[in-house]
């Protein structure tokens, strides 16, 4: 099994390599220092959502709600930047930083993702369904707070989290770069990683280990929620503005990112840098068909197919070890 | 069921079959000779080739080489359905019905009668469904839900689903592994009527004692081949065990006498309700002590409850258990398994690949995976710590692992129990729960696994193993306590211990046999 891993991600980076050398190819704009800086760019929301993917994926898990999640955390962090907040009881308004705002929205993640894994562990939710219902929630209070209109003007300050540069690269690409090494690391070298892939691995024998099997559930859906709460404020300040509709659907992106990457659905098995693979993967194809001018309808054909195939491609290497 | 062959005429004929699979010839030119009416019973060691056998005559596999005919006629079965419809029915030992399913609908599952229009027929069903199970005396209500039926009962509506095929010959594959005393005799009278009425049967069994009450004929296998058959009475137990282990038998194990220190395990009046059943208890008011270096042997039949007293002690049943425990004098509180482990109480449970181990992790990161804490520096994994550790107990216990990278799932089914010890060992316990330690493990691993047993003992550790194998208890306890229905029974020294008294402590009284048979 320990190779299976290993052998999935080697076969995803040989389609990634075989995708990058047709598009060359194909279109001489593929290829060029601009167009892989976007590239970069148009994935680093997706991979921030598929990196706590990964791990509650890792744990036998899925979040279906961190779409939602990104668009609340987004609209609180620029309504509150825009507008601050009146507390009329103490008859005060509270005006927000740059700091605060990014603080709250993440502090938006944290709670929605500590209250899936709180219902997952504690009312024995499956998660498929606790965080289909936060999915709703989430779109809801979403909409309550924004009245249903984007949240728009936000300031340069704000802005630069997804506009700005450094050292040649955009923000977001900095962003998810750190994020990417830092839950490598945890996955790879530490306790409560470790942790993650047996529980997925098997519940009951993590269980009967003496590893403590809710705390680690809650663990993976808290640090989801609040990737998802980064995402969010990286979404939101790339346009300038909270569109409360933000997020529709990239919960089946970053699940489709992270099965393409090899992690397995039903836990125990899989990786982030599979997951960063199977991102540049579909980020790779929607740019190459874009500047092949493939249909937008295309296009999305083309992307499950290329899951279908990843997936097959998988079960077939497992079936043979 | 009507048998178109006369009682005692071959049915079924292999001859000189041949299977192999990756690094392993399973079957060397077997032959077997089935006959109507009779039972032929096929024993071996784990890998003898039993199963694989088993699975080729009943078209799950195919064979490499060799001829299968049936009534004399050449058969090739390209999957178990052909098999089922030339009258070849296979009760695999883990049952195969769908429990969301009534019996009815289970036994003609993908053959239900239907009317004209196309829906089912469920009178039909019903009706059809209630004759079979009339005739094999099972009294139940086709309409039930097969999650509500006890295993002894699933298994007799897997014969009526068998017989509803017209079936002539049935395998079974270790029938009697789940079920109750009771449900045994009532499956051998089942059996014995099934052959009147002209079936064949084909039997695979570790237990040797069962074989005088049904058995006609005997196979013996070992690696892959056949080592002797012919009807049952031609052959002494001595013998039969003689050809599956190839060599005399001797005692299993002969333990090294050691010194006994403190107490290190003091159980006091543990108790644990069922959940299924109101009123009674899995675990009925039970104390027991534990000195070091001693190994105390727990014996009980299927259902005593050995589990679950030692699941109690090890905190799986917090909020419902009551009793106490005493490690090392100190009393401790067993809210959850990791509080048992930070009193220095290890478990290794009855199912090795379900509970025991992560399989698709590696020998290290099982091993270390209790330990971490000791391992981890600055918050991360100190990987050179966490291999010089797995390296010390794979020579130390002789896991035999190409590397420690190794997945588990890999390993034979001794050296993941070796694996499980180790993880344990790891995390220097005071007192080792053992639960079934050798099941499903060949012989000589089981050696090893008492040898260990003993050094371990002898290293001052306190050992409790629960197992349903007398001679395993008589070879590696200091001392036996015996189990029956949640209750300890008895107890004895080794010294007084002999396998009539402990039997008899183990069976249950009519009287409680009688409360056993009401939940049917």
């Amino acid at each position: 099994m320990m190779k299976s891993p290993q052998l999935a991600r080697f076969q995803s980076l040989i389609a990634l390599a075989l995708m990058i050398i047709a598009l060359s190819v194909l279109s001489d704009k593929f290829l060029t220092v601009g167009n892989a800086r976007n590239i970069l760019l148009q994935i680093s929301v997706n991979l921030c959502l598929s990196v706590g993917m990964t791990l509650v994926i890792l744990t036998g898990g899925i979040d279906l709600s961190v779409g939602a999640i990104l668009a609340l955390a987004g609209a609180v962090a620029a309504g509150l930047l825009k507008n601050g907040i009146g507390l009329p009881m103490l008859g005060v308004h509270l005006e927000f930083t740059t700091t605060g705002a990014v603080l709250a929205g993440l502090l938006v993640g944290l709670v929605l993702g500590w209250f899936n894994g709180f219902t997952i562990t504690r009312l024995g939710l499956p998660p498929f369904v606790a965080t289909l219902a936060m999915m709703s929630i989430g779109r809801g209070l979403t909409m309550l707070w924004t009245g249903g209109f984007p949240i728009t003007a936000l300031g340069p300050s704000f802005g630069f989290i997804g506009t700005g540069y450094l050292l040649g690269l955009p923000m977001p690409v900095w962003i998810c770069a750190a994020l990417v090494a830092l839950f490598h690391v945890v996955a790879r070298h530490t306790r409560f990683g470790r942790y993650v892939y047996a529980v997925g691995g098997n519940e009951r024998a993590a269980l009967l280990t003496g590893l403590r099997v809710d705390r680690i559930k809650l663990g993976v859906y808290t640090i989801c929620g609040v990737l998802a709460g980064v995402a969010g404020l990286i979404v939101t300040a790339r346009l300038d503005a909270a569109d409360p509709k933000a997020g529709m659907g990239y919960e089946l992106d970053s699940i489709a990112a992270v099965v393409i990457g090899g992690t397995s659905l039903s836990g125990g098995r899989g990786s982030i840098p599979g997951t960063v693979l199977g991102c540049l993967i579909i980020g790779v194809l929607n740019n190459g068909l874009f500047l092949l001018d493939v249909s937008p309808f295309w296009q999305q054909v083309i992307k499950g197919i290329v899951i279908l195939a990843a997936v097959a491609v998988d079960r077939l290497g497992t079936k043979r070890a | 069921m009507t048998a178109r062959t006369s009682q005692g005429e071959v049915i079924l004929e292999a001859r000189n079959i041949s299977k192999s699979f990756p690094g392993v010839r399973a079957l060397d030119r077997v032959d077997l000779q089935v006959r109507a009416g009779r039972l032929m019973a096929v024993v071996g060691e784990n890998g003898a080739g039993k199963s694989t056998l088993m699975n080729i005559l009943a078209g799950v596999l195919q064979p490499d080489e060799g001829e299968i005919y049936l009534d004399a006629r050449r058969v090739e079965f390209a999957n178990p359905r052909e098999a089922q419809l030339a009258g070849i029915a296979i009760i695999f030992q883990e049952l195969n019905l769908v429990p969301t399913l009534s019996v009815a609908e289970n036994i003609f599952l993908g053959r239900e009668p239907v009317r004209r229009t196309g829906l089912i027929d469920y009178d039909r069903m019903h009706a059809q469904a209630g004759a079979l199970l009339a005739e094999l005396e099972l009294r139940i209500d086709p309409h039930t839900q097969v999650s509500n039926l006890r295993v002894g009962q699933q298994q007799v509506v897997e014969i009526a689903k068998a017989l509803s095929f017209n079936a002539r010959i049935i395998i079974m594959d270790e029938p009697t592994s789940a079920l109750s005393e009771l449900e045994v005799q009532h499956l051998f009278s089942l059996i014995n009527r099934l052959k009147r009425q002209g079936v064949a049967i084909i039997y695979i069994t570790h237990k040797l004692d069962e074989l005088p009450h049904i058995a006609d004929d005997l196979t013996v296998l070992r690696d892959g081949r056949r080592i002797g058959s012919g009807p049952l009475r031609e052959f002494s137990t001595d013998q039969i065990v003689r050809m599956m282990v190839g060599r005399e038998p001797t005692e299993l194990y002969k333990r090294t006498r050691a010194e006994f220190g403190d107490v290190v395990l003091r159980a006091e009046h543990i108790s644990l309700p069922n959940p299924d059943l109101p009123g009674t208890r899995l675990v009925d008011n039970v104390s027991f002590e534990v000195r070091a270096g001693e190994v105390l042997g727990i014996f009980g039949l299927m259902g005593a409850g050995r589990t679950e007293l030692l699941e109690t002690l090890f905190g799986l049943h917090a909020g419902r258990a009551s009793g106490s425990v005493h490690i090392k004098g100190r009393r401790i509180r067993l809210d959850s398994p990791s509080d048992a482990i930070a009193a220095g109480i290890a478990l290794a449970p009855e199912d090795r690949k379900l509970a025991g181990l992560v399989l698709g992790m590696s020998v290290c990161e099982n091993t270390t995976l209790p330990s971490l804490e000791r391992l981890t520096r600055f918050g991360l994994i100190n990987h050179s710590a966490a291999r010089a550790l797995t390296e010390q107990f794979v020579s130390r216990l002789q896991i035999k692992t190409p590397t420690i990278d190794q997945p588990v799932l890999n390993l034979s089914g001794g050296t993941q129990q070796k694996v499980v010890l180790a993880k344990w060992l790891a995390t220097n316990p005071a007192v080792l729960l053992l639960d079934e330690p050798t099941r499903g493990i060949d012989i000589n691993a089981k050696r090893e696994i008492y040898a260990l047993i003993d050094e371990l003992a002898r290293a001052g550790l306190g050992v409790v193993i629960a197992s349903s194998e007398l001679p395993e208890l008589m070879a590696v306890a200091d001392r036996i306590m015996v189990m029956c229905e949640g209750r300890k029974t008895a107890e004895f020294a080794r010294a007084e211990a002999t396998e009539e008294k402990i039997m008899h402590a183990a069976l249950p009284r009519s009287d409680t046999a009688k409360t056993n048979n009401a939940g049917a």
